[in-house]
C-alpha cells in the first residue's frame, strides 16, 4: 500500500494532475441536480466508450474493400470465436447510443438547460447529435450488404437533387461515377477517423463546458433566467444547497451507465448481430432495401410526400430543423426553465416524438411498397372464388397474372399500395371499373395496352363479385332508369 | 518593430503561405472524382453481347462490367440494365435505378410494368412513368448496334439530379461518341 502511494507520488510530482482532478471531482453541484433525470449524458458517454472499444476490435478483422468487406463480415460472424458477439455489441451499441442521445436532447430541452449561459453547450450538443447520426449512416454503409448498397444509391439520389452542385456532390460522396470500392473506402475513413475524431474532440468541449458553467439547476416554476442575475443566483444556489459531484451525484450516473451497458450486452447476446444481408451485388435485383431502424422515419416520409413536394422538403426541411435547433438558445435564452410553464415546448417534444414514432411504425410494414411476389405467392382467399362462374374465375386468374394483387389486397393478403378491393363492386359501377382498369389514374397505371378486351371483361366480371353479403353492387342509376322505362 | 516581433510575423506569413500551397493540392485530391476534364470521361461504349440475346418484343435483364473498375471493386462493378427490343429496329436500354431514389426496378412482362420495391414507383414498358413517387420515366442509356452486337454508352450511376449525365437526351457529348 505504501509502495503504491510512493508510486503515485512519483508520477504526480511530474504530472501534477492530482489536484485539478480532485477539484473537478469534488466541484459543487446543486443537490437537486443529482437526479435520475440527469444521467443520460453519462449514459451516452459510456456507450460511446463501448463503441470505440468494439469498433477497434472489429477493425482488427474487417477489410474495407468493396470486394472483401462482405466476406470479412461472414468470417467475423461465423469463423472467429465470438466475432458475432463483438459485431452485435457494436450494432446494438449504435442503436442504444442514438436512443440515449435523443432522450438526452429531449431532457435538456424540457429542463431549459440550453438557456443562458449554456448556449454553447447546446450548440456543441447539436453538433454531437449530427455526428452521431453520421456515425449511424456511415456504419450502415460499412456493413457492406444489399441494404448498404441501395442505401447509398438513395443517399446519392437525394444529394443529386441539390440545385446546381448536386451531381458533383454525388461524385465526391461516392468517390467516383458509381457505388464501388472508392465509396466504401471513403465511408470507412469517415466512420473510423473523421467522425470519431470529431466526436472525441467535441465531447471533450461539451464536458468542459458543463464543468465550467455548472450542471443545469433543477428548473423551478417561477425561477426566471435573466442574463444579468443568473450567474450570481446559480453560485448562491450551489453555495447554499450544493453537494460535491463525487460522491454526491456520480452514483446515479454510474448505475445508469452500467445498466445501459448491461442492456446492450443482453440485446447483443439474445438478439445477435445485424446482418449482413445479401452480397452487395447490384445484379441481384430481387431485393427490397430497407434502411436501419433510425432512418425508417425518413423512408416513410419519402414514400408519403407528394412527388412535387419531395425535393423542397428534402432540401429545405433539414435546413429549417437545424436553424430552429441552432437558433433556440438565442431567441429563447432567458425566461422560464420549467416544463410546467412551457406548454409549447412540451407539445413540440410530443409532436416530434409521435411523428417520428408514427413514421417509424408505418415504415416497419411499408404499406406503400408493392408486394413484389403477391401475384405468384399469395393466392386469392377461397371465399372469393367459391360458387363463381367460369368467367368470374377467369377474371380472378387475370387479377393474379397481371400482378393486380401486388398493389391491391383481397381478404388482407396482397399489397397495400392501392386500395383493398374487398368491396370494390359497391364503390364502382362496371363501367367505372372498366375505365379505371384501362385508363388508370389516381396513382394507378393504365392497363389498356396489356389487357385484351376478353381479359378486361373477365376481370371486371370478377371484381363485380367483390361486395359484402347483403350489399348490392353499384349500378349506374341512369341506365337502370332507362332499362325500367323500356 | 523589434527583431523578435518581425521573426514572429515572418513565421506566421511563412506558415500561412505553406498552408495555402498545401491546401490547393489537398482540395484537388479531394475533388478528384469531379475534376475529370483532363482525363477521359467516365463513360464509354460497352458491349451487352449479341443482339440475338434480346428477342423482339421482349424486355430482358443484361449486366455489364462498369468501365473504370478495379479488382477492389468486387461485384459492385457489375451493373444490371433492362434491354427492351421493340421490333428489331428500335431498342431501349433502361438503367436499373428507379428515377425516384435509385432502387432496382423489376420488370413484370405479364402486366407490362416496371415496379420499384422501395417506394412503389411504376413505369410502363417504354419506361415512361406510370404511377408512384417518381417525377419522370426510367433513365435510358444511348445504344448502338455494331455488327450484331448491342453497345451502350454507360459508366455512371444515373440520379434524379443528373439524369442525363451520360444518358440520352443530351446532344453534345453523345454526338462525339456516336
Amino acid at each position: 500500500m505504501r509502495l503504491m502511494k510512493q508510486f503515485g507520488q512519483w508520477f504526480d510530482a511530474r504530472l501534477q494532475l492530482a489536484q485539478p482532478i480532485r477539484e473537478t471531482m469534488e466541484h459543487q453541484v446543486p443537490s437537486r441536480s443529482a437526479s435520475w433525470a440527469y444521467v443520460f449524458g453519462s449514459g451516452a458517454l459510456a456507450i460511446f466508450g463501448l463503441q470505440i472499444v468494439t469498433g477497434i476490435l472489429l477493425a482488427l478483422l474487417y477489410v474495407p474493400s468493396a470486394g472483401e468487406a462482405w466476406n470479412s463480415l461472414q468470417v467475423l460472424n461465423h469463423q472467429v470465436s465470438l466475432g458475432w458477439f463483438i459485431r452485435a455489441l457494436h450494432g446494438w451499441g449504435s442503436n442504444f447510443m442514438i436512443a440515449i442521445v435523443l432522450i438526452h436532447l429531449a431532457q435538456v430541452f424540457l429542463f431549459g438547460a440550453y438557456k443562458f449561459p449554456r448556449e454553447l453547450t447546446w450548440l456543441v450538443g447539436i453538433l454531437l447529435l449530427l455526428l452521431t447520426l453520421g456515425m449511424a449512416f456511415t456504419g450502415q454503409v460499412l456493413r457492406f450488404d444489399q441494404d448498404a448498397y441501395w442505401g447509398l444509391g438513395i443517399g446519392a439520389s437525394i444529394s443529386s437533387r441539390v440545385p446546381v452542385v448536386g451531381p458533383w456532390i454525388v461524385k465526391v460522396l461516392l468517390g467516383g461515377p458509381i457505388i464501388a470500392g472508392a465509396t466504401l473506402s471513403r465511408f470507412f475513413a469517415l466512420h473510423v477517423f473523421v467522425i470519431p475524431g470529431s466526436l472525441i474532440l467535441f465531447v471533450g468541449i461539451h464536458l468542459l463546458l458543463v464543468l465550467k458553467l455548472g450542471i443545469n439547476d433543477w428548473p423551478m416554476p417561477g425561477r426566471i433566467v435573466r442574463r444579468s442575475t443568473y450567474v450570481r443566483e446559480y453560485q448562491e444556489l450551489t453555495h447554499r444547497d450544493g453537494i460535491p459531484f463525487v460522491p454526491g451525484a456520480i452514483g446515479k450516473d454510474l448505475v445508469f451507465s452500467g445498466m445501459m451497458l448491461l442492456a446492450v450486452a443482453a440485446c447483443a447476446l439474445l438478439l445477435g448481430p445485424f446482418g449482413p444481408s445479401g452480397q452487395p451485388d447490384p445484379t441481384i435485383i430481387q431485393t427490397a432495401p430497407r434502411p436501419d431502424f433510425f432512418f425508417l422515419w425518413l423512408y416513410a416520409l419519402l414514400s408519403l410526400l407528394p412527388p412535387s413536394l419531395e425535393t423542397p422538403v428534402l432540401l429545405i426541411g433539414p435546413a429549417i430543423a437545424l436553424a430552429v435547433l441552432v437558433g433556440l438558445p438565442f431567441f429563447s435564452g432567458e425566461g422560464e426553465k420549467s416544463w410546467r410553464r412551457r406548454p409549447i415546448a412540451v407539445l413540440s417534444v410530443l409532436l416530434v416524438a409521435v411523428g417520428l414514432g408514427t413514421f417509424t411504425h408505418m415504415a416497419s410494414h411499408a404499406p406503400w411498397s408493392p408486394v413484389m411476389d403477391a401475384w405468384s405467392g399469395q393466392p386469392i382467399p377461397a371465399k372469393y372464388l367459391a360458387r363463381r362462374t367460369a368467367l368470374q374465375r377467369q377474371g380472378a386468374l387475370v387479377f393474379q397474372a397481371k400482378q393486380c394483387h401486388n398493389c391491391h389486397a383481397l381478404g388482407d393478403v396482397g399489397g397495400q399500395r392501392g386500395p383493398a378491393l374487398d368491396a370494390v363492386a359497391v364503390q364502382l359501377t362496371p363501367d367505372q371499373l372498366v375505365r379505371q382498369v384501362i385508363q388508370g389514374g389516381g396513382n394507378m397505371p393504365a392497363y389498356g395496352k396489356n389487357l385484351s378486351p376478353a381479359e378486361t371483361a373477365a376481370l371486371v366480371e370478377f371484381l363485380e363479385t367483390l361486395h359484402p353479403a347483403g350489399q348490392a353492387p353499384a349500378r349506374d342509376a341512369a341506365r337502370t332508369a332507362i332499362g325500367a322505362s323500356q | 518593430m523589434t527583431r523578435r516581433g518581425m521573426l514572429i510575423q515572418i513565421g506566421v506569413l511563412l506558415n500561412g503561405a505553406v498552408g495555402v500551397a498545401l491546401a490547393i493540392p489537398i482540395v484537388r485530391y479531394l475533388l478528384s472524382p469531379v475534376l475529370r476534364e483532363r482525363k477521359p470521361g467516365y463513360e464509354s461504349w460497352i458491349s451487352l453481347g449479341s443482339l440475338d440475346r434480346f428477342p423482339a418484343g421482349q424486355t430482358r435483364l443484361a449486366t455489364f462490367r462498369n468501365p473504370r473498375t478495379g479488382p477492389s471493386d468486387g461485384v459492385t462493378g457489375d451493373i444490371p440494365c433492362w434491354v427492351r427490343n421493340v421490333d428489331n429496329q428500335k431498342l431501349q436500354v433502361f438503367a436499373i435505378n428507379c428515377a425516384h431514389l435509385g432502387c432496382p426496378v423489376r420488370w413484370f412482362p405479364q402486366s407490362g410494368l416496371f415496379m420499384c420495391p422501395c417506394h412503389g414507383g411504376a413505369y410502363y414498358s417504354d419506361g415512361s412513368r406510370a404511377s408512384g413517387p417518381p417525377e419522370r420515366g426510367l433513365f435510358e442509356y444511348p445504344y448502338k448496334v455494331d455488327r450484331g452486337t448491342l453497345l451502350i454508352d454507360a459508366g455512371e450511376m444515373p440520379t434524379p439530379g443528373a439524369p442525363s449525365a451520360r444518358l440520352v437526351h443530351i446532344s453534345g457529348r453523345d454526338a462525339r461518341c456516336a
